[in-house]
Formats: structure tokens, C-alpha cells, sequence
């Protein structure tokens, strides 16, 4: 389930940036981040060794997913679990709406989970007069700004103290005007326990599935997904099919690279184990494809579902940092967001694989080795070939390539570049050039490399 | 077909051939001069406070000293006092007001400052969430490398829940300021036992 944006990334990102200063203090955020994770992976002299195994504990889980799922569903079931199939977004909501009707319950807290992002489960109930509490804290500030998540790590990344104090003095009655982080935590904690404790249903997200014990492993900071889980006598937890991993010692592989990537923590503060319900709790998962065994069968793209979920390469990325989350429209965003979303809906997330200088940062730093970068010029080969790429774009690559195809026309284009940027520059330095939006357009060179090269030549 | 049907039918049809299982070696990882003071230093960082005792006395001691100040304390470590039986059953409500809780922590991870605890030490699954302040013990030569080590002795999912616990609850959503005490526990102090 994809909707359609009705912005592209590029022209989000250009009212991102319009605010100079706070473009700056969220890449500078963001950077800070990379660097702490750069600190903890070089405390590991084997974390290059690290993510070769991930990569290829990954790649046999994607190779023999079948057998891992059925093995799976098995011993979850042995355990107690009640195991939910959803083929897309919308079988997901209906199982979880099911659930909450055949149990009567009202009161629902939510810990962070992408699935239920990308399956816009929130605004399915809420159009069935269902009221979810999202208990993550930053996932909390963006739902009383009906906001989205702007980082599948950092969901408040995009906004400052200010911002989130303005919201709780609106919707907690704190201090107008107190900014203090620690006194606005205080406020949703208190905030949140009342709804911990009165909860009757918790849903979770997975961030690892175990094949041969049929339990699921949640990472938190906070300790909101517990919180939910033990408290309330309902807990359901969604996960994409990917999530497979085969054996309880992978979790040793994952364990250590996932909060080194995502935030330069050795570990999450909560690493927690879930494989049987509690006396008198319900337990289930729901397992969803989604486009996900369509993604498996595209070769170039299938490596994309090795994904953990950490988002490196957000931090990383330049043009992430450069232009936000909400400007790529879609649950996942960042690099990973714009391999994955494409095969979604092509139409709706054309625009996402040319958001990228395909500089690779974000395939350098992917604890899964995910080759992000490629597959993202892969991808702009896939949608112009759909016939999707912006006109102005397909059409200036049929000129390039015609340029570029014949010397003499190569030459001769050449020659009045450099005499239209030196003679008429208004003709480039104007509004209908996309590339001089942002950019000084450089000084023209008196020749060519190849006037110089043979008038050198001849001296 | 049913949605089940659908989902592996699919997946069937799409996987590449199978690849084999990399071998993890965990000869070639890390290695810590002491896994205690590796460990120590790492809870330090991640918020955690670490001290040496030298038996159960001192933990009893603690336990005294709070209720004295007339805090509600929750013991969950059978070698320190009896354990109340009704605290397995007992609910979030009737949790919510728990000051201090007591647990007895097993394999404890040099590299990450973690802590390894299962259902039965927890006695109550919220527990470890709930309680305002956590004190845990741990012996010193359960204490191992890395996570690799850990799982070789932590059969994962012999209690129905299990967690690595590292630090205090925390969070840094807001403009990525540290904050202590999120949803879960507001200070962990570990004492290890020699």
C-alpha cells in the first residue's frame, strides 16, 4: 500500500532548505550521529568480518526463506503464539482490527514499528473510530502534530526543543516556554505510564524473528515496547517476512552491529527476547509480504530486504541530511527508503532512486552490506525505461547522448557553452536551469582541454 | 489460496538458490585484557553505575536501609530474602508504585555493558520496566567478551521472555539530547560479586 505524494522529493526539498540555518542544524545533527557510529564500529577490529556475516547470514535466510518461515510458524505455534498471514498493508489492518473487535478493546498503546507505518495502520483505526497512543517518545511529539516520522530511528529529528515544547504545552499543559528536554521527557513519561498501565492491548513492532525457537526480538532505548507488552493482556507483534533470521547465535552477529549503526551505542538499552506468552496473555504475530516476495524475485533489488532497519545510511547520506524526511514521502525514507519504496509503487516513488549523488557513503556504512548506491542507478534505469523518468530529465539525457556520440557536434556544443556562459550568462543563470538553483554557475574556460592539449602539442 | 498459501507460494517461486550459512568464528573476535573492568567501563558510559561487594549481607543491607526510608522495594533474588509469592501474578497497577527492584542478573557482556536476565529472575516480566530504580547482581566470572560468548551460554528461550538489559531507560528524541529515565528504569547500579 503505497499513496501517492502529491510533491516530488525534489520540490520538497527545496522548501526544506529555505530555512538556511535549521538545514544546517539538522545536518549537522544528523552528522554527529554518523560520527558516533564511525566511534563504535572502530572499537571493533572485526567489524568489517561483522557485516560479511551479516550480509551472509542474510542472504541464506533470503535463499531459503521458505523453509525458515514454515519452521518458524511451526515452533511459534508450539510456543503458544498465534501466527496471522497478510499478503498487503490492508489484510495487515484488517487482522489487527479483527483482533481489537473479537477482544472489545479500547485502550491500545503502540511501540515504534515501520510495518505499521508503511501499512498506515494508525489511520486505518482511527477511521474505524479506533484511538491508538504511539508510545515511542519521539514517535509521540510527530502523533500530536498528525505528523509522520521523519527518520525510522530519530522520528522527531526535524524538530527542535522548541517545537516539541509547543506541542506538549498544547497537549500535556506543560510550561509555556520551558524548553528543557529532560523536564519534557518527565512530562510524557508520566504521561505515558497512566496509558502503560490502563492499556489492554500492546502492539509491537519485530526487529528479529528466530526460525529454530519461534520467539522475536524487540530493541528499544526506552523500554516503551515492554512497558505495552507485559502490561496489557493482548500483544501483537507485525513483521515484514525478512525479519527471518535462521538461529538464536545469529542474534550475536545482529545484536552487535544494529545500535553501533544506528545511534554509536554498544547495544540497545532493551534487547528483549519474546517466546511465549505470560499466563492468561494472548500472543501474536502477524507476518507480512506487502511486495516483499516480489522484491525477492528481482535479482538486482532482492538484497535490499536484508535491511535491519538501523539507518546508517540516512545519517550518512548528503542529500538525506540536506532535505529531511518528509521529503521522501513514504514511511521508510533515506537511501533504503528510495531501493524499497520504488518496488511498492513504481508511479507513486519514481521520484526517490535520483534523490542521491550516488556518492556510495550509504553502502560503506550498511552493517548488511546492502549495495544501496547500485541499486539506486539501477533503479533510474528501471523507471526510465517505464517510460516514468521526468520529461526534462529523459530529454536532456537524449540530448547528452547524442552530444556525447558525435565528436564534432561535442566540440562545436562546446565552443557556445563556453561563449554563452562568458557572453549571455542570464541565459544559464536564471530560474529554468535546474542546476543553477542553489549552485554559482562556474567560470567558462578560455578553450577546451583538447584546443590546449593540441596547441600544447604543437609547441 | 489462503493469504499463507499466497505469501509462500510467492517466496517458493522467487528465492534465489540457497547460499550457505557463513561460520563465525568467534576466535577471531575481540578480546579483553579484563572482562570486568571492560564491562565496568562500558556500564559507566551507558549510564549505568558498577560497585565491587563482597557477599549477600551487603545486598540485604540495602534492602533494610530502604525500607527503613520507607521505600516500597520489590526482592526478586531468592538468596537475599523469600520472594513473594503473589509478585508473579501481580499487575501493572498494582506495580506502578515500586521504588527500588532487586534482581539476580546471569552471563553479563564485557563488550556492550549488558546484562542477561530471564523470566525467572525477573519473577514478573514488568517488573525490570516498571520499578523506578534496578539494582542488579552479578558474579564476577559470569561476565564474557562479547555477544558471541553470551549466546553460546544463554539458551535464549528456555523462559517463555528473556533480555539483555543495558543502562538505564534512555532517550535522545528530543534534538538528540541524552535524556535518563524514559518509559523504563531511571538508574541501574550493578553490584558484582567477586
Amino acid at each position: 500500500m503505497s499513496s501517492q505524494a502529491n510533491f516530488t522529493h525534489a520540490e520538497a526539498a527545496e522548501q526544506f532548505i529555505a530555512d538556511e540555518p535549521r538545514t544546517d542544524w539538522h545536518d549537522d545533527t544528523l552528522w554527529f550521529v554518523r560520527e558516533k557510529r564511525d566511534k563504535a564500529a572502530n572499537s571493533l577490529p572485526e567489524w568489517e568480518q561483522l557485516r560479511q556475516w551479516a550480509s551472509d547470514i542474510k542472504y541464506h535466510g533470503l535463499s531459503n526463506m521458505h523453509q525458515l518461515l514454515v519452521d518458524f510458524e511451526k515452533n511459534a505455534i508450539a510456543n503458544g503464539i498465534q501466527v496471522h498471514w497478510a499478503v498487503d498493508g490492508k489484510e495487515h489492518n484488517e487482522i489487527i482490527y479483527k483482533i481489537i473487535q473479537d477482544n472489545q478493546v479500547q485502550r491500545i498503546v503502540k511501540s515504534k514499528s515501520m510495518l505499521t507505518e508503511e501499512c498506515h495502520l494508525n489511520e486505518f483505526l482511527t477511521e474505524k473510530g479506533v484511538e491508538i497512543v504511539d508510545t515511542d517518545l519521539g514517535e509521540r511529539i510527530v502523533q500530536f502534530r498528525k505528523e509522520a516520522p521523519s527518520h525510522i530511528v530519530l522520528p522527531a529529528i526535524h524538530l527542535k526543543k522548541q517545537d516539541v515544547s509547543e506541542t506538549f504545552h498544547k497537549h500535556l499543559g506543560t510550561e509555556k516556554g520551558n524548553n528543557d528536554p529532560q523536564y519534557l521527557t518527565e512530562a510524557a513519561r508520566g504521561h505515558l505510564r497512566d496509558k502503560f498501565i490502563a492499556s489492554e492491548l500492546a502492539i509491537t513492532g519485530v526487529n528479529f524473528a528466530i526460525a529454530e525457537t519461534g520467539g522475536f526480538v524487540v530493541c528499544t532505548n526506552e523500554g516503551n515496547a515492554d512497558m505495552g507488552a507485559h502490561a496489557a493482556k493482548i500483544h501483537i507483534a507485525c513483521m515484514g517476512f525478512e525479519k527471518i533470521i535462521p538461529k538464536a547465535e545469529h542474534l550475536g552477529v545482529f545484536l552487535r552491529l544494529l545500535a553501533r549503526s544506528a545511534t554509536g551505542q554498544p547495544i540497545t538499552t532493551y534487547s528483549s527476547h519474546f517466546s511465549k506468552p505470560r499466563a492468561g496473555q494472548q500472543m501474536h504475530i502477524v507476518i507480512v509480504d506487502n511486495g516483499r516476495s516480489r522484491q525477492l524475485g528481482r535479482e538486482s533489488f532482492r538484497n535490499s530486504l536484508k535491511c535491519i532497519r538501523c539507518a546508517a545510511c540516512f545519517n550518512t547520506c548528503p542529500v538525506y541530511r540536506r532535505s529531511g524526511g518528509h521529503s521522501y514521502h513514504t514511511a521508510v525514507a533515506g537511501p533504503i527508503g528510495s531501493i524499497l519504496n520504488p518496488n511498492l509503487d513504481m508511479q507513486a516513488n519514481k521520484d526517490l532512486p535520483f534523490a542521491s549523488t550516488l556518492c556510495g557513503s550509504c553502502s560503506n556504512v550498511c552493517p548488511v552490506k546492502i549495495n544501496i548506491h547500485e541499486q539506486l542507478y539501477l533503479w533510474r534505469q528501471e523507471i526510465t525505461k517505464e517510460g516514468m523518468a521526468a520529461k526534462g530529465k529523459t530529454f536532456a539525457m537524449w540530448g547528452m547522448s547524442e552530444v556525447l556520440a558525435h565528436p564534432a557536434i561535442y566540440r562545436m556544443a562546446g565552443k557556445m557553452g563556453r561563449w554563452v556562459v562568458k557572453h549571455l550568462p542570464f541565459l544559464t543563470n536564471n530560474g529554468m536551469n535546474p542546476w543553477f538553483k542553489q549552485r554559482e554557475m562556474p567560470e567558462a574556460p578560455k578553450e577546451s582541454f583538447r584546443d590546449w592539449y593540441l596547441n600544447n602539442k604543437q609547441k | 489460496m489462503s493469504a499463507r498459501e499466497t505469501i509462500l507460494a510467492g517466496i517458493m517461486a522467487n528465492q534465489p538458490l540457497s547460499q550457505d550459512l557463513p561460520i563465525i568464528d568467534v576466535s577471531a573476535v575481540i578480546q579483553y585484557d579484563s572482562n570486568l573492568s571492560q564491562f565496568k567501563t562500558v556500564l559507566e558510559s551507558i549510564g549505568g553505575k558498577a560497585i565491587d561487594i563482597s557477599g549477600w549481607f551487603e545486598l540485604q543491607n540495602m534492602v533494610q536501609d530502604d525500607l527503613a526510608a520507607g521505600k516500597r522495594v520489590v526482592n526478586a533474588i531468592a538468596e537475599i530474602a523469600s520472594i513473594d509469592p503473589a509478585l508473579a501474578s501481580l499487575e501493572a497497577t498494582e506495580l506502578a508504585t515500586v521504588q527500588r527492584a532487586y534482581l539476580k542478573g546471569g552471563i553479563a557482556v564485557a563488550e556492550n555493558g549488558s546484562i542477561w536476565l530471564d523470566e525467572t529472575a525477573m519473577v514478573n516480566r514488568l517488573l525490570p520496566f516498571i520499578a523506578e530504580h534496578l539494582v542488579i547482581v552479578i558474579e564476577a566470572k559470569n561476565i564474557v567478551a562479547t555477544m558471541h560468548h553470551a549466546y553460546q551460554q544463554v539458551s535464549s528461550f528456555d523462559t517463555g521472555f528473556g533480555m539483555f538489559l543495558a543502562g538505564p531507560s534512555k532517550t535522545a528524541d528530543i534534538e538528540q539530547s541524552l535524556v535518563i529515565g524514559a518509559h523504563g528504569a531511571r538508574s541501574l547500579l550493578v553490584c558484582i560479586i567477586p
